[in-house]
């Protein structure tokens, strides 16, 4: 079981390391949303997988009788889920605002903030 | 509290004893700035009260972290867990000398941008919400200093990372929204690197605890996952630390924002990159940091040669401080390949200096461009003649990030070089002394373009000096005092080292040796 995630989650990683290695803003957006649930999925993991078995604790024991799915990954994801899931459109605005100001959405062309050819420091006076 | 009908004993399961008072300091830090942004929030319309109520937070945030710093100087490593859990099931909250240090300075350095910004930030920028972004960066600084957990950490850093988001793109510039993207993009795969990082360390031990995580990795010794985890710890905080060769989004925004935000991320940005790197590999994985030494070493070696050679290129003064801040990054990498205990002390060192002067420096580039009308240094000139007050404060500046005695840079680097030549680190010792005398001349040359020459670019050598009509907003107290707290701190940091030489020296050895901060997180069981 871990070692089919495992593979699904290499998959994951390197379709987004394709897509955040492009030029368009739109592709590298993409590959950080994949990114996320690549992590996502690898905190899963790492949490080993436990099936089937719900952390319901019988009246007369005190604690649960055999080993049930493990809670604190879970807690993770979700607020990794939350973090990734709000940068995520952050950046979608972020990009869609750069895109009407700058006129591009490819990142060699965006040269404001670090012109081509800026003047050299004076040599002297 | 009552022990239920099942017998369960709770003494294993939670803290019983009520938190002392004083230990509530540990989080109130975070709980401050919070609060202070949401009030901020709310009064987002109210751009005269706004300021007000800032920097009243930001001040109990330096009283809060004050006395933080003072309990741990003197009762050692304070933990607090949420929720009363017992470590390591709950979420620590463990401050030690070098995080209640650092996060004192980060607290100062807050205040003087918040006073400052009152004068800088105009009312939209106000309304847009600089100080709530401000306060809540705050939190992220704090928590992150503060945390003794390692998932936890990770939500700090993405505390300071949405809010500087926001405290970069306040103005709308075309400028801003290209520099915003590079540094919103590389950071955030920064931080999920640090995220992937914490996932496979949780696979591994299966805690997430710092001072456990501690004892895990001194047990196994340095394994093959290990190994693999802590190279993405470095290249996940090597991003955020601005570190040759993933620091990019660095100069390419940090020129972008208003002044008094370049000062914010100046200062404190980076160096929570740096002091996450000390807890990682010299707390955490110190197997990890000796295997990794050679590449750390070379990593610190080329960020000093590139930061500066790229600060000697630089004719705009806030790209020239930009890629200053990227040379001190390397000087504090170079402690961390050292590793031995004086040379972490030198780290932390020199990591306080850096906050208080990269703050200062791009402060003074905000009047500089006030009075000049320029950030260029094609196009300023003549300063001097007009404050020749404010032409000594920027020497002392300019001596201090450069490492001349008597000022703040000089110790941290004499504790470095020293480190590195009693360890056989000849290279590294050179690369910092080089890099000191590049840097001299980059921020001299600032000081003799922008200050001694007669006028802008074409002038006739003792021409006649006609400066753009002065900025009146500029020579208000809001702005010369912050930056007067700062060169006041540079100066006392130079003149009186010793304190700060026993302060970092104890922080040093507290990570080096883990025994107190593991002691204080799981009590006597240990």
């Amino acid at each position: 079981m871990e070692a089919t995630f495992s593979i699904l989650i290499g998959l994951f990683f390197a379709v987004s390391v394709y897509l955040v290695m492009s030029r368009q803003i739109v592709r590298i957006l993409l590959g950080i949303g994949i990114l996320g649930n690549a992590v996502n999925l690898l905190i899963f993991t790492s949490g080993r997988l436990t099936r089937e078995v719900p952390p319901v604790i019988p009246p007369e024991a005190v604690t649960p009788l055999e080993a049930t799915a493990n809670p604190l990954p879970q807690a993770l994801i979700l607020t990794a889920i939350v973090i990734s899931f709000s940068f995520f459109a952050f950046l979608l605005v972020l990009a869609f605002r750069a895109y009407q100001e700058l006129g591009t959405d490819d990142a060699n062309e965006m040269r404001v903030a670090e012109p081509v050819g800026d003047a050299a420091p004076p040599q002297g006076y | 509290m009552a022990t239920p009908a099942t017998g369960v004993d709770l003494a294993r399961a939670i803290v019983i004893d009520p938190t002392l008072p004083a230990d509530w300091l540990v989080v109130a830090p975070s709980i401050l700035t919070i609060l202070g942004g949401a009030i901020c929030l709310m009064a987002r319309k109210n751009t005269e009260a706004q300021p007000r109520v800032a920097i009243l937070f930001l001040t109990l945030l330096v009283l809060a972290c004050g006395g933080l710093f003072v309990h741990v100087l003197d009762k050692g490593v304070v933990n607090m867990v949420m929720g009363r859990w017992l470590p390591p099931f709950g979420i620590a909250f463990t401050a030690d000398i070098t995080g209640a240090a650092l996060a004192l300075t980060a607290s100062i350095v807050a205040l003087a941008a918040g006073i400052y910004g009152a004068v800088d930030i105009d009312t939209s920028g106000r309304r847009y919400g600089f100080y709530p972004f401000l306060l809540l960066l705050m939190t992220g600084v704090c928590g992150a200093f503060l945390t003794g957990d390692i998932f936890n950490l990770y939500v700090w850093f993405e505390v300071l990372l949405i809010s500087s988001f926001g405290m970069l793109v306040l103005g709308n510039e075309k400028e801003q929204l290209d520099g915003a993207v590079k540094y919103a993009v590389l950071n955030i795969i920064a931080t999920t690197l640090f995220l992937i990082s914490t996932g496979l360390l949780y696979g591994l031990f299966g805690t997430l605890n710092m001072a456990d995580i501690a004892i895990k990795t001194r047990e196994s010794g340095l394994t093959g996952p290990l190994a693999s985890i802590a190279v993405l710890y470095l290249l996940a905080f090597g991003m955020k630390a601005a570190a040759f060769p993933v620091n990019f989004w660095l100069p390419a925004s940090y020129h972008t924002p208003r002044i008094v935000v370049s000062a914010v991320f100046a200062g404190l940005l980076t160096k929570v990159g740096v002091y996450a790197l000390l807890r990682i590999f010299i707390l955490l994985m110190p197997q990890a940091r000796i295997a990794l030494t050679d590449v750390i070493a070379l990593v610190a070696i080329a960020t000093m040669i590139t930061g500066i050679f790229g600060a000697l290129a630089q004719t705009d003064i806030r790209r020239l401080f930009g890629y200053l801040v990227i040379s001190g990054i390397g000087s504090m990498l170079a402690g961390l390949a050292i590793g031995t205990t004086a040379a972490v002390a030198g780290t932390i060192f020199y990591a306080i200096h850096s906050v208080i002067v990269m703050t200062a420096l791009y402060m003074a580039a905000g009047i500089m461009h006030s009075m000049g009308g320029s950030y260029s240094l094609r196009k300023l000139g003549g300063l001097y003649g007009a404050s020749p007050a404010f032409a000594a404060v920027f020497l002392v500046l300019a001596f201090g990030v450069a490492g001349l005695p008597p000022f703040s840079g000089f110790w941290p680097k004499v504790i470095l070089v020293d480190a590195a030549l009693a360890t056989g680190h000849g290279w590294l010792a050179g690369t910092i002394l080089l890099t000191g005398l590049l840097t001299s001349i980059a921020v001299g040359r600032v000081w003799v373009f922008a200050f001694w020459r007669g006028g802008a670019e074409g002038t006739v050598d003792g021409g006649a000096v006609a400066l753009p009509a002065a900025d009146p907003v500029l020579t208000r107290a809001a702005v010369w005092l912050p930056l007067g707290v700062l060169l006041t701190l540079v100066v006392l940091l130079g003149v009186l080292p010793e304190p700060f030489f026993q302060i970092s020296g104890r922080g040093a050895s507290g990570l080096v040796d883990p025994l107190g901060y593991v002691r204080a997180v799981f009590g006597g069981s240990l």
